[in-house]
């Protein structure tokens, strides 16, 4: 997947029906954490860009055509040198009774809110998100852990995007808790608050390799046990994969 | 037995066994685990002590080939995840992108896809209670169920030219247009049907053997339910009365007149009932809607190539199985970063442990049939 | 010599015709069965091999007659080859006490109903030397549950039985067909708790639904027959079927009447002959059947159903024909038509076994054994008590036959409905228990 640079600033057509804001920043993804406070004065903290950078050879997936992928070096500097790109009209800062709350108990830990296409995101810091999570299950009644999965950026510092998507039966509410962690940093579990979170942690395990603290039997579920690598990774490269497999089992150069 | 409590079915080694204590492997091959599913069961005498879930036969890395393909090209792979009601899995793919993309698709596209995905509702309730009563030995039902899938199946097979895996629905909209008698079709179909409901009731619901099969087995109580993230019709026979149609509609689901079925034991019988009832609630939406499709376009106007702006959306629906949800996460390009497909069998599926623990072994092949998996779901 | 030939010489024809037409008539039920299954579940069943899968049988025989032979590592070879022959043998056997007619049988014993049960108990060695020789730990377990399933009904069945002996005084099959006729009246109608139960009891002796659980789920593998295919195979499913025609013939004998005309007491005689009216019922039947097929035969889509159905209303006429002709002689009409009613009852207990199996889901094995100690035993020797109660009434005290009969029903059906009840009460508490752990 090739991105467009931002210095280009071309806008990316959203395509929308009905023509709603302008374009968003180009190859926009998550805001990171390391833009405080503007982000919560303004909708338009400049969103740096998350590249992805595919380890050759690239997918045969028909692209369009786009420049070639830049360095996150490159970019992460461009991004910060960037004007502030137009506001994103789905994206909306979140300041209700819930977020205050949550930020009055836990302060500095819960790092951002914001809605996404209406929906409700808190972006929490990671050696927390138990006590938090079991403060949205006990005090905000978020009862039911809808599910639990991960997001790979490899550009990013801390490249994992952990979430929970809850939901509140008393409410009809839901939301979702981020946490950002590094690779080989552990995420708590939250086993022990919702059951259903065992063998969904234990998914984000096989498929990420994020380590869950706590997490009474963390092992593959989906995958052989013999495993090597993590599929979901942006940086997983399944040809190399093949190629070592066909020659270790069958002796021959794949013809991939 | 303290370190199997509360762990949604650990590891069951040898090394762990006490001294009247077997293990039995329901091995992947097994007419009756509906698809490839191992579980090991650690037995003390008849009574079952602990499950362990061994799945994945059936991984074929749906989510890391969405993000080498474009929206719409990434669509028919969703049907193949429960391939027994695919049409159900369009509709959510579909709206989740939809809701990405800030836009919906028009009225009478809702109201066609209500109606499909209610038909499909019916033939995936169908092959589960056909399946489920031959695991419990009722060798006839089976067959009438499926004469009665074949007609709605028929019905695809007009709309969309296949009949399983069917793609039917298109982001935006639909592609096709309704055929010609497809009104009279579902309308002929939905008023036969409730006799045949009444038919296969008259040889389950009251049945001595039927019921002593199935009450009182498996009980999932709604608090296990809800700390296991279960949803569906086996959240429902728990006693807690949710349905995603009418908590946070979609489609046109507002529209209509429809009943959420409940029970309260969360037994196999419940859950039975449950979904006999969800059958008969399906065709009378579909009777509603069928009455009065509006007029107008059938798909939104968002043009080919399709680049939704940054972002990330969680959309679920109500499939058959329970909640089928689409966490996608857009960077502004034409294929998604991410896809996340939150599967209701596999969440729904780790209640097996709870469900069968402490019960008989000969109990275990009604429990996994009652919880309606598919493993196409389960593994993606 | 040929004076102590002679009386062995009509018993040994008949041996060798039983011997030799019963394993055709079980391959013959067995697609009895598949058809009848198919209608039950809306298709057609076996259609290709042969005019509507009549030729089925054969071409399933043939195939096993071919099929490799397996014999299991470490099997216990002797044991292994003799179980499936012990399971067929005492089947055979037992239709040796059997009246198909009013001379028409190998063996008139005095005891013949002892004859029959001792044999057939005899038969479940057979299965539990094949799971035993099978040298594996789950073919054993099946082989021990059927076991355990069979001799828990066999008393049932046996208490059941009573009744009826009790009602005809003699163990002797023949004599208890007699006394029905002579008394006027088929013992169903005298004891019908009895029959029930061994229609109940018959259907686990014969490992049918709703009681096959060792033989169906097992707990994931299949029963005593696992490591047996082929011809070895084949005896186990004929001794299965030859079982159920066994079971199906001692309903009819104790309770149905046997080869007994329906209404056998009624004289209705055709005025100006001494044939009787519900004497014609035989012929005109087949006439209607070959009448049917005609009339059927020209709407047959494919030239071949045509003369499929021409053919079987030509072998209808002449089993009409063969009827018809047997009223005029008195030597042999009681028994063709004894014959032919025999096998009409037989038919219609088996196609009651068909039915049942189509339409019920199965019995969970501990549930199974629940309902043969708890139910039916105890319901059967109260039924036993009543019969005797009744019978008492009857001779001693001057009451009437139905009368009597119908006031022990009453009772035993009052116990009958006591026992359930607690059996569902003790369920729910096991259920409760189970899952309050």
């Amino acid at each position: 997947m090739a991105e467009e640079v931002p210095e280009k600033d071309k806008p990316a057509a959203p395509l929308t029906e009905g023509g709603a804001a302008p374009s968003s920043a180009p190859g926009a993804a998550t805001p990171k954490p390391d833009v405080p406070t503007a982000a919560v004065a303004s909708p338009d903290a400049p969103k740096p860009v998350g590249e992805v950078e595919i380890s050759a050879p690239a997918p045969a997936a028909p692209k369009p055509a786009a420049p070639a992928p830049k360095t996150a070096a490159t970019a992460a500097a461009v991004a910060a040198k960037a004007a502030a790109p137009p506001p994103v009209a789905q994206q909306t800062v979140l300041d209700n009774e819930l977020v205050r709350r949550m930020k009055s108990q836990f302060g500095g830990t819960i790092q951002e809110a914001w809605l996404d296409r209406k929906q409700a995101i808190l972006v929490v810091a990671a050696p927390l998100l138990s006590e938090i999570a079991r403060c949205c299950r006990d005090d905000e009644q978020f009862d039911m852990l809808v599910d639990l999965t991960a997001v790979d950026w490899p550009k990013r510092e801390k490249r994992f995007d952990v979430i929970l998507n809850l939901y509140s039966f008393a409410k009809n509410e839901r939301l979702r808790l981020k946490t950002m962690v590094s690779e080989g940093e552990s995420a708590p579990s939250v086993c022990s608050i919702w059951a259903a979170a065992n063998w969904l942690e234990r998914e984000v395990w096989d498929m990420f390799g994020i380590d869950f603290e706590g997490h009474p039997d963390l092992r593959r579920i989906l995958l052989p046990d013999e495993w090597e690598g993590f599929p979901l990774r942006k940086d997983y490269d399944i040809l190399k994969q093949d190629t070592a497999w066909v020659q270790a089992n069958l002796g021959i150069e794949s013809g991939q | 037995m303290d370190e199997y409590s509360n762990r949604g079915g650990s590891s069951v080694s040898t090394t762990e066994l006490g001294a009247d204590e077997i293990i039995l492997n329901m091995g992947p091959q097994h007419p009756s685990t509906h698809g490839v599913l191992r579980v090991k069961l650690k037995l003390d005498g008849e009574r079952v002590a602990g499950t362990e879930c061994i799945i994945g036969y059936l991984h074929r890395g749906v989510e890391k080939i969405a993000e080498h393909r474009t929206y719409q090209q990434f669509a028919p792979y969703v049907d193949r995840m429960d391939y027994v009601a695919a049409v159900s899995n369009g509709l959510g793919y579909c709206e989740a992108v939809e809701k990405l993309l800030l836009t919906e698709a028009p009225p009478r596209a809702r109201v066609v896809r209500t109606i499909l995905t209610e038909l499909q509702r019916i033939a995936s309730h169908l092959l589960w209670l056909g399946t489920h009563a031959l695991d419990i030995g009722a060798l006839t039902p089976v067959f009438y169920c499926f004469r009665e899938r074949e007609e709605i199946l028929k019905i695809f097979e007009k709309y969309c030219g296949a009949r399983l895996t069917t793609h039917a629905f298109r982001i935006g909209g639909l592609q096709y247009e309704t055929y010609d008698g497809f009104e009279a079709d579902v309308k002929r179909f939905c008023a036969d049907f409730t006799h045949k409901i009444d038919e296969y009731e008259t040889l389950l619901t009251l049945n001595r053997i039927w019921v002593s099969r199935t009450k009182g087995v498996g009980i999932l109580t709604a608090e296990d339910a809800i700390a296991l993230g279960v949803t569906g019709p086996v959240l429902r026979a728990s006693g807690i009365k949710w349905d995603l149609r009418k908590a946070q509609p979609y489609a046109a689901y507002d529209k209509y007149d429809f009943e959420i079925p409940t029970r309260e034991h969360g037994d196999t019988y419940d859950r039975y009932l449950v979904r006999m009832d969800e059958m008969r609630q399906s065709q009378r939406i579909c009777m509603q809607a069928v009455e009065d499709i509006p007029v107008g376009a059938i798909m939104a106007r968002i043009g080919k190539v399709l680049k939704p702006p940054p972002g990330e959306v969680y959309h679920s629906i109500e499939a058959p199985k329970g909640e089928l949800g689409y966490y996608i996460v857009s960077d502004g390009t034409v294929q998604p970063y991410r896809v996340r497909v939150r599967p209701p069998s596999f969440i729904n599926l780790q209640a097996l442990d709870k469900m069968a623990r402490g019960g008989l072994v000969a109990d275990v092949v009604a429990i996994i049939g009652t919880i309606d998996i598919v493993l196409g779901e389960v593994d993606r | 010599m040929l004076e102590t030939v002679k009386p062995y010489l009509w018993p040994v024809l008949f041996g060798v015709i039983v011997v030799a037409v019963l394993p055709l008539l079980a391959g013959y039920v067995v697609l009895l069965e598949r058809k009848v299954m198919a209608d039950m579940q809306a298709r057609l069943g076996p259609m290709r091999v042969g005019p509507h899968g009549l030729l089925q049988p054969i071409a399933d025989a043939l195939k096993l007659l071919i099929k490799e032979d397996i014999v299991p590592l470490n099997a216990d070879r002797v044991i292994f080859w003799l179980a499936p022959v012990l399971s067929v043998t005492t089947a055979l056997v037992a239709y040796a006490a059997i009246p198909f007619g009013p001379g028409f049988q190998i063996a008139d014993m005095n005891i013949g109903l002892l004859f029959i049960l001792a044999v057939s108990s005899l038969g479940i060695y057979g299965i539990v030397l094949g799971g035993w020789s099978s040298n594996s730990n789950y073919s054993l377990m099946g082989a021990i549950r059927s076991v355990a399933q069979l001799v828990s009904y066999e008393t049932a069945a046996g208490l059941a039985l009573i009744s009826a002996l009790m009602m005809g005084s003699s163990l002797s099959l023949r004599a208890l067909v007699m006394a029905q006729q002579n008394q006027g009246v088929w013992f169903i109608f005298c004891v019908p708790i009895a029959f029930f139960i061994y229609l109940v009891a018959s259907i686990a002796e014969t490992n049918r639904a709703p009681f096959d659980f060792p033989e169906a789920e097992s707990e994931l593998v299949a029963g005593y027959m696992t490591e047996y295919s082929g011809f070895r195979w084949s005896l186990y499913f004929l001794a299965e079927y030859a079982n159920m025609i066994i079971v199906a013939s001692v309903a009819t004998t104790l309770f149905l009447g046997g080869w007994l005309r329906p209404l056998a007491s009624v004289h209705l005689q055709i005025p100006g002959t001494r044939m009787e009216i519900l004497d014609l019922i035989p012929p005109l039947f087949f006439l209607a059947l070959a009448g049917y097929c005609v009339l059927r035969a020209p709407r047959q889509p494919v030239a071949v159903q045509k003369v499929f159905m021409l053919l079987v209303a030509g072998f209808c006429l002449l089993l009409a024909a063969a009827l018809g002709w047997s009223l005029t002689s008195a030597e042999f009409l009681p028994a063709i038509h004894g014959a032919f009613w025999f096998l009409a009852k037989v038919f219609v207990y088996i196609y009651a076994f068909l039915w049942i199996r189509f339409t019920f889901p199965r019995y969970r094995f501990d549930q199974l054994m629940n309902l043969g100690w708890r139910i039916l035993i105890p319901l059967a020797l109260t039924n036993l008590v009543g019969v005797g109660v009744a019978l008492v009434l009857h001779s001693a005290r001057g009451w009437g036959l139905f009368p009597a009969f119908l006031l022990t029903t009453l009772a035993t059906l009052a116990v009958a409905g006591f026992l359930v009840n607690e059996g569902d009460k003790r369920l729910k508490v096991v259920a409760v228990g189970a899952n309050g752990e």
